[in-house]
């Protein structure tokens, strides 16, 4: 029982440790998804016991940037089917174990 | 009576081309309807509802506007409301009166007001009045103020006017985009989907790097020398301190054979009767080395830690670079010195009192003085030999004591059959033939082409402990003879030591008359110099590399064979055998070369030919120094 706590403490810790943010699919152009990278690993460092206010700051975020309206869905489990606007998405993985999706459609 | 004048009178005329109905038909009420929509509005104007994604009708609105005038909604009893009654004739003038005005400016005010009292009709004259006025009332509001003398207008009372600018007709245009192109886009978020995806961009990266660091090896090979370079101007400025740093990670690393080295005293040989043992201590070898063999080993005489390894090759074929390595027993994973040579080196010696000098002969012939004082890695100087039509190596130097003008000197004896002096004079070396090696004697003024025949090769050299100008040659035919520096013609004495070619000679430390010979018949002898035949003989299955005398004791003395073993004799204890038989090394391909005693500390090293110098302590069984008798020495 011991080892197996150690081994799951140990990879979680090996999450954290390699938490760097990875981006799994987008079509932005090269500024947008920087910038757009950049506030969503701040949100949900930020809020990191709340998805729904990370949430909510980043969809209020690009709204503001980029015009609206945007979407925003953190979670750790979930799987979805979305129509956006052509090169307004961004899906990427956060944190070892957090999985944002943020696109636009008016 | 109808009176016929023609026309028909009460009855309808009737168009040819009117519609003609039946009864029922004409009796039918059609009724009119009157309703609010616009024949002329669009009907199917159709808009995109970005919502819901499809095109929409929009509905148009009937109503038309054909007139519109925006006015204000007055209170009646306020006093603007009463002030418009008024000058609409809706209220007389003495009601009027009655009513106190709270007006802006009053004085105009008051003034009407007194014109109204003092035109004031009674009450029943009023209501005459009024009912004229009433019946009058748009009109002639003004007429009847005039007439009863009461205006009603101020300067503040405005009066309306209106004009009708030209107004553009408005005209509609329309625009509408197409809308920004969607596409759709699914995925799966699972926590194994992001775990897979992080391993894989972790390998990603760890290739990048790898491949990034080869690339930076590759391309910037300069900018890495560059960098080494500074760091080792950096290093040379604390060079002292950093090489005390090297003793102590050393001595800490290899700590159990400094204690070894120190204090160890090998308990089992109480139990083992005459035989010692030779207790392994630190390994010597250089990198640069391999290849090399072992050609020559000398101890420093006043750093007894300091040792000098001469590299070489003793295969004729194989000949190539050699170098000189100074190794200390404080740190045996590097050199303190390295000289990279050339040729490969074929003996060497240090001076014993001037023990930053070392003389060196390599296989081509040519001799070098090192110093080790200076930090170059050339010699001082480098002597030639004469005749440099063949290779003939340098097979043994030896220091001498400085001659009288305080020029070092040493001797050196060479397969070209010569024993040569050669004097350091001002960073230059002269040679002076002393003796030259022939078959019948020493014959130094025949031409060369005529004892080519006759002379031998010498092979070894050692000069007498006590006495200097006596030394002896081992040559390359077996025989060993007895030289002194002073006669340069003739051997004082030849010994047919052996069948084959003499690999050292050397004297007793202490016995004035003793010395060992080895060579490659296998054998080792120990003469007494007054006796023409060996006091002992050993043969020892093996072809020997080296044979040393122990600097403590006169009877000890150690040879070491081509099969790895390394014998120690004790002449004292056992005349026949040896008191301690060591395979020492750890291939058993590798052939020992050489072999010296520790002139202070119980140690030997041991050189092989494949370039690694090994050393070993002693056990307390071969360390025994040998009683002082009273009677007579042999």
């Amino acid at each position: 029982m011991a080892g197996t706590g150690e081994a799951k403490k140990e990879e979680a810790d090996y999450k954290r440790l390699n938490s760097f943010p990875l981006i799994r699919h987008t079509d932005m152009p090269e500024e947008m998804r920087v910038e757009t990278m950049e506030l969503c690993v701040t949100a949900c460092e930020r809020f990191a016991t709340n998805n729904e206010s990370a949430a909510k700051m980043i969809k209020e975020s690009m709204d503001k940037k980029f015009g609206s309206s945007w979407h925003v869905v953190i979670g750790e489990g979930f799987g979805f089917e979305v129509t956006h606007e052509v090169k307004n998405l961004l899906y990427m993985f956060f944190g070892g174990s957090l999985a944002v999706c943020v696109w636009k459609c008016s | 009576m109808d009176k016929g004048d023609g026309l028909d009178r009460g009855k309808k005329s009737k168009p040819s081309d009117q519609l003609k109905l039946t009864e029922a038909e004409l009796k039918e009420n059609i009724t009119k309807v009157l309703n609010t929509h616009n024949p002329h509005a669009p009907q199917n104007i159709v808009r995109f509802n970005y919502k819901e994604g499809v095109y929409q009708r929009v509905s148009v609105d009937h109503t038309a506007i054909l007139f519109e005038m925006e006015s204000n909604i007055v209170y009646q009893d306020s006093e603007e409301g009463r002030r418009l009654m008024l000058k609409q004739g809706l209220i007389k003038g003495d009601v009027a009166a009655s009513y106190n005005f709270n007006l802006l400016s009053k004085s105009t005010f008051l003034a009407s007001l007194f014109f109204d009292l003092s035109q004031a009709t009674p009450v029943e004259d009023g209501g005459e009045v009024e009912e004229a006025e009433e019946e009058d009332r748009p009109d002639s509001v003004a007429s009847k103020a005039d007439k009863k003398g009461v205006k009603l207008g101020n300067f503040f009372h405005f009066t309306d006017r209106a004009t009708q600018t030209l107004n553009n007709p408005p005209r509609q245009i329309n625009c509408q985009t197409a809308p920004p192109p969607r596409s759709i886009f699914s995925a799966t978020a699972n926590q194994w989907q992001i775990y897979d995806a992080y391993c894989e961009e972790l390998q990603k990266q760890e290739k990048q790097k790898a491949t990034l660091l080869k690339k930076e090896t590759d391309k910037s090979k300069k900018g890495v020398l560059v960098t080494e370079t500074q760091v080792l101007t950096d290093l040379t400025e604390v060079a002292k301190e950093t090489k005390i740093l090297e003793r102590m990670v050393h001595q800490n690393t290899f700590d159990e054979i400094a204690q070894d080295f120190k204090y160890f005293e090998d308990p089992s040989d109480k139990f083992r009767g005459q035989e010692g043992t030779l207790l392994p201590l630190w390994t010597f070898q250089h990198e640069e080395t391999r290849g090399l063999s072992v050609t020559a080993l000398c101890w420093n005489s006043k750093y007894q830690d300091l040792f000098a390894v001469g590299m070489g090759s003793y295969d004729f074929c194989k000949q190539g670079r050699g170098m000189i390595v100074f190794y200390s027993l404080k740190n045996s994973s590097f050199p303190e010195y390295v000289f990279p040579t050339t040729s490969g080196v074929q003996c060497l010696d240090i001076h014993p009192q001037h023990f930053y000098l070392t003389v060196v002969g390599f296989y081509d012939g040519c001799v070098a003085v090192y110093n080790l004082k200076k930090k170059s890695l050339e010699p001082v100087c480098k002597g030639t030999p004469k005749t440099s039509l063949l290779t003939n190596p340098v097979w043994q130097v030896r220091w001498q004591n400085d001659d009288i003008d305080n020029n070092h000197n040493f001797f050196s004896v060479s397969a070209d059959s010569r024993v040569v002096s050669w004097t350091l004079i001002k960073h230059e070396l002269i040679s002076t033939e002393t003796i030259r090696l022939s078959v019948n004697g020493g014959l130094s003024n025949v031409p060369d082409d005529e004892q080519l025949v006759n002379i031998s090769g010498g092979t070894s050299l050692d000069f007498h402990k006590q006495t200097d100008h006596l030394f002896l040659v081992g040559t390359e035919q077996g025989k060993i003879h007895k030289c002194s520096i002073h006669y340069s013609s003739k051997f004082l004495k030849t010994y047919n030591a052996h069948n084959s070619a003499v690999y050292t000679v050397k004297w007793n430390h202490f016995h004035p008359r003793v010395f060992i010979s080895c060579s490659a018949d296998w054998t080792v002898k120990i003469w007494d110099d007054t006796i023409k035949v060996p006091v002992f003989t050993f043969d020892l299955m093996s072809a020997i590399g080296d044979v040393a005398w122990a600097p403590y004791s006169s009877t000890i003395f150690a040879a070491v064979t081509i099969d790895g073993i390394v014998r120690v004799f004790d002449l004292s204890i056992n005349k026949y055998e040896a008191i301690c038989q060591q395979l020492v090394v750890a291939k058993k391909k590798t052939k020992l070369t050489h072999i010296e005693f520790n002139p202070v500390h119980p140690v030997i090293i041991v050189g092989d030919d494949q370039g690694l110098v090994s050393s070993f302590k002693l056990s307390p069984n071969l360390r025994k120094t040998p009683k002082v008798r009273s009677c007579k020495n042999h």
